[in-house]
């Protein structure tokens, strides 16, 4: 196979009536992929945080996932087992372990029944974190990782995500720049960007709820 | 697949008769348009991004090698592989190689173009491996043995009826007798038979829309999320993507997803936008353990630095499809390989050879509607225009056409001739067609009359009105 290398990439520079680039050309690019800037940001992305919470809850529901406001942690749970109520769910589902997860007081609904890990996919619902979420487009950036495995993103029928609004961000370039800063160079080995449920317009054209992930995605925005 | 590109009149002639596919292709017309407008007018910035999108993947081509090789570094450096190959032939067998290391049986797959243009499923199935289409669309062409008409509606050709037979024919576990009349049932359907073939796989094989160089990572699109079941559950992730998918950064791609959704179904994004970088990680409770990126060429670099280059920024959204007045008329098989509509009408002469495909580049009324729509400004008209030239100067072009528009240079050289010659031919055929307004046949234009009648012509020729007009203004 490094004679198919060699070959292509001799194909290209052929092509484009060159050698190899140049090393000052080279340094040129490289400095580029190092110090990444965003291109257009449309305007409707760079609102106030006060804004950009206000177009990720709008945003969210034009994506058709359902979205209820709460004060603090301690009206996560009661959110939660209010929605799963609502839906005619189980009180029960699998929770990502994750500390900030963790430090939501569960207990004090006694009736959540709660596993903790992945799934494999007998869970019908699953309560995860995110890693941010963009107001552009009612987008959650899902990122993967001992705290948060993925298949808890696209197995269960229902996907509850549970969502500080200082997470939230106007553009997408804002929350992948969170995510290159925390991590020297390193990424998730699966980042999801999902914005509502899973659908499929396949049959004739008609827009039909989960098709393979989940039929409804609900978000627990806490704003503290 | 096996091109039939070359028999694309009689597939054109077989498509405009049949009920079915003119029903299907009928509800498509208004759908996709609508919606793309849509999508754009509540995005005022659309036309810059337009413009920026162009701009990233000239300077990606400009530069490729160099982001290939950047790529692949990234991608060792994440612990995933890069194979390189040349040849539909070469993909095949790396694939194959992967499957068999890991001792596939079977392999979920996304939606990915390039898989059928390598027609990877046929060759895995001869070598006792079996591939499964997970999108619905793609599920349920696979499971009616044909290929795909549409790039991201792959089934839009089929009404629901089609549907019911092919789940009927294939899902003989299932009560014959069951309801399924509305959609959502056999979307359940689906959605239930593929759900144990996802954790049963061994390997997903998923397509990419992008490759990230500064990363080494791999981006696809979808709106069910099977692509992300497909590369989440097996042991191995294969992603199967031609060269020229790759841009420099994330902030790069962001600027081509802010055009590509809206593009292509008019949603502001996708359902499911995924960055997958290497294999999983320590610690993490799932993701495969593999990743391997397998990188085609198969007729990529010969398009490079040639007046087709341009084509090479598609992102294969479908919006030229979707407002092409010959695809709404034809449908996709009739394009006769993997690429319909106007991009296919570039790209598969450069990939299958003008010889095989020279009647795409000319099935187009040049309206310019695929260029107008086309988010990276692809000039797909100029680019057919270039291919109908090749075709003439090779000598390909029937000797019928080549007479008749040696003919009609001979008149249009000669101004007052041909206008004293036209405005007596078309006073003639005014008169004759006065009864019916129209011709059912023309002596030397049955070519014309043996598909839709000739309009007769009614008052006096464009030149003479013009004419008439400077005088009296």
């Amino acid at each position: 196979m490094s004679d198919a290398r060699s070959q292509i990439l001799a194909s290209v520079r052929r092509a484009l009536r060159r050698d190899a680039l140049p090393a000052d050309k080279a340094a040129t690019l490289e400095a580029r992929l190092r110090d990444p800037s965003p291109n257009l940001i449309p305007a409707r992305a760079q609102g106030d945080a006060k804004a950009v919470v206000e177009l990720f809850v709008g945003m969210t529901q034009n994506a058709a996932a359902t979205l209820t406001r709460v004060k603090s942690a301690k009206d996560v749970p009661g959110a939660v087992a209010d929605y799963l109520a609502s839906q005619n769910l189980p009180a029960s589902f699998v929770m990502a372990p994750d500390p900030e997860l963790e430090a939501i007081p569960w207990s004090e609904r006694p009736t959540l029944s709660i596993r903790r890990g992945k799934t494999e996919g007998a869970d019908q619902v699953s309560v995860t974190g995110a890693f941010a979420a963009i107001a552009e487009t009612g987008t959650l950036m899902l990122a993967s990782g001992p705290n948060h495995p993925s298949t808890l993103n696209f197995l269960p029928e229902t996907h509850v995500v549970v969502l500080p609004a200082s997470k939230v961000v106007g553009p997408y370039e804002e929350a992948w720049a969170r995510l290159r800063a925390g991590r020297d160079g390193t990424l998730p080995r699966t980042v999801n960007f999902v914005t509502g449920p899973s659908r499929s317009g396949d049959i004739e054209q008609r827009l039909l709820m989960g098709a393979h992930g989940p039929r409804r995605l609900h978000v627990v925005l806490i704003e503290d | 697949m096996e091109a039939t590109s070359h028999a694309f009149k009689d597939n054109v002639r077989k498509a405009i008769v049949e009920p079915g596919l003119q029903k299907a292709l009928g509800m498509m017309k208004t759908g996709f348009q609508v919606r793309r407008l849509a999508a754009i007018d509540k995005l005022p910035e659309f036309e810059r991004l337009r413009d920026q999108g162009r701009d990233i993947k000239n300077h990606v081509l400009e530069n490729l090698d160099f982001y290939l090789e950047r790529f692949e570094r990234k991608v060792t450096d994440a612990g995933g592989h890069v194979h390189w190959c040349r040849t539909a032939e070469e993909a095949r067998e790396t694939i194959l190689g992967l499957c068999r290391k890991v001792g596939a049986k079977t392999v979920t797959k996304g939606k990915s173009m390039i898989a059928e243009e390598i027609a990877l499923n046929d060759f895995l199935e001869e070598k006792g491996i079996e591939p499964v289409e997970t999108d619905l669309g793609e599920y349920i062409i696979q499971l009616r043995r044909e290929p795909p008409s549409h790039i991201i509606a792959p089934a839009i050709h089929l009404n629901k009826q089609d549907v019911i037979d092919a789940f009927q024919k294939a899902h003989t576990h299932l009560a014959p007798d069951r309801p399924m009349e509305d959609p959502t049932t056999l979307l359940e359907e689906a959605r239930g038979v593929l759900r144990p073939k996802f954790i049963a796989a061994d390997v997903g094989i998923t397509g990419a829309n992008f490759m990230i160089a500064e990363t080494g990572s791999t981006i696809i699109v979808t709106n069910e999320g099977n692509g992300d079941l497909t590369q989440i559950l097996p042991k191995m992730h294969i992603v199967l993507a031609s060269l020229e998918k790759l841009v420099p950064t994330f902030e790069d791609a962001a600027t081509i997803l802010r055009l590509l959704a809206r593009s292509a179904t008019g949603q502001e994004f996708s359902v499911y936008t995924t960055v997958s970088t290497g294999p999983r990680r320590p610690g993490d409770l799932d993701g495969p353990e593999e990743f391997h990126v397998v990188l085609l060429d198969n007729g990529r670099t010969n398009i490079l630095g040639t007046e087709f280059q341009d084509m090479l920024r598609c992102i294969r959204c479908s919006a030229c499809l979707n407002h092409c007045p010959v695809y709404a008329t034809v449908g996709g098989h009739a394009y006769g390989w993997v690429y319909p509509g106007p991009m296919g009408s570039v790209l598969t002469p450069t990939l299958i050879g003008i010889d095989a495909a020279g009647h795409l580049p000319n099935a187009s009324t040049f309206c310019g509607r695929c260029e107008s729509v086309c988010p990276m400004k692809i000039p797909l008209p100029k680019m057919m225009r270039h291919w109908r030239e090749r075709e003439f100067e090779k000598h390909l072009t029937p000797a019928a056409v080549r007479s008749g528009l040696a003919f009609w240079a001979w008149f249009a050289k000669r101004p007052r001739l041909y206008r004293l010659a036209t405005g007596v031919a078309s006073r003639l055929l005014g008169l004759l067609g006065r009864a019916h307004g129209r011709f059912g046949w023309l002596p030397l234009a049955s070519g014309w009359t043996k598909g839709r009648d000739f309009p007769a012509p009614e008052g006096k020729t464009f030149m003479s009105q013009f004419a008439a007009r400077r005088r009296t203004s």
